[in-house]
């Protein structure tokens, strides 16, 4: 399985990816810089955390149009699977490979501290292992989450089973006290209507090592792996 | 020529930082303000005869997120 994980300049979550990828399919998975036009054939793409552009006009607006996106844009449509994360959600928002917008956290704040996730739609290639209504404990590190969509799209994304993550609490249940930053209706992760692109603000790959608080979203890695072996 | 590109979030989308400025200005004695909302203003630098539809067509591309955002575009020669 080959895995490229695009760099921007300002992005600075891609080791923490790479350990990750390395720990569940045993090598590194390649950098790639944004300058690139040429991605090759990879079996998945990841748009790791950051801030891309130093976040400039909106998160995740420069890295859009950046060259390597349109090569990105490209795999998307061939079906290469995608997977953004923080920074990485910003810029599929941005791209439009996923509906929305994510505006500044509801209580203005930096928001860094681990949250639970609802698994809703636990079939997905990205899912499959964890299975729906699971929760998973993973660390959220960002200002501007705040999932925004108007009611056609939360409509589509329900009929259609795109949400994939719902903040909730230790218990599984979506409460408003549990959703750190404002999102509609508590989502921390979308996907496409083809489920081969997942974008999510909260970072699977941080509870993936032995010395990190829980390893709960190995099973996300695990589950893509799987699928695409 | 200069157009100038004012961007607002659409009624209807939360503005927390108008809402913070407004309670900072409520804190500071400014009794009778109203809702606050923040926005951001772009100044271009384009050639003399630019259409607006080439500016509009910036922000639907980059300057604003149509998603979220109302934009206004205004020139002048």
């Amino acid at each position: 399985m080959k895995t490229s994980i695009i760099l921007f300049p300002g992005t600075n979550r891609e080791k923490d990816m790479a350990m990750a990828l390395k720990r569940v399919t045993g090598h590194d998975p390649a950098l790639v810089w944004h300058k690139e036009t040429d991605l090759g054939t990879p079996d998945l793409i990841i748009l790791p955390g950051g801030f891309s552009y130093g976040d400039y006009l909106r998160c995740g607006a420069m890295a859009a149009h950046s060259p390597v996106m349109k090569e990105v844009i490209a795999c998307a449509e061939r079906g290469t699977r995608i997977l953004g994360v923080c920074n990485g959600f910003q810029m599929l928002i941005e791209t439009h490979l996923l509906p929305g917008a994510l505006l500044k956290n509801k209580t203005l704040k930096f928001i860094c501290k681990h949250v639970n996730l609802k698994t809703e739609n636990g079939e997905s290639e990205f899912t499959s292992k964890l299975g729906k209504g699971s929760v998973i404990n993973v660390p959220v590190a960002h200002g501007e989450g705040n999932y925004f969509a108007n009611d056609d799209i939360l409509h589509e994304l329900d009929d259609n089973d795109r949400v994939a993550f719902r903040y909730c609490d230790g218990n599984g249940a979506v409460t408003d006290e549990a959703n750190p930053n404002g999102s509609t209706a508590n989502i921390a992760g979308i996907m496409n209507k083809r489920k081969t692109i997942l974008g999510m603000m909260p970072h699977p790959e941080n509870a993936t090592q032995d010395w990190q608080d829980n390893k709960s979203g190995l099973l996300l890695f695990e589950s893509i792996v799987e699928a695409l072996a | 020529m200069k157009a100038t590109v004012r961007i607002m979030l659409k009624k209807g989308v939360l503005d927390p930082q108008g809402k913070a400025i407004g309670g900072a200005l409520h804190g500071l004695g400014f009794e009778g303000v109203g809702e606050v909302r923040q926005g951001k203003v772009i100044e271009l630098d384009v050639p003399d005869g630019t259409e607006e539809g080439r500016i509009r067509d910036m922000c639907e591309k980059l300057l604003a997120n149509p998603v979220i955002e109302d934009y206004k575009v205004e020139l002048e020669p």
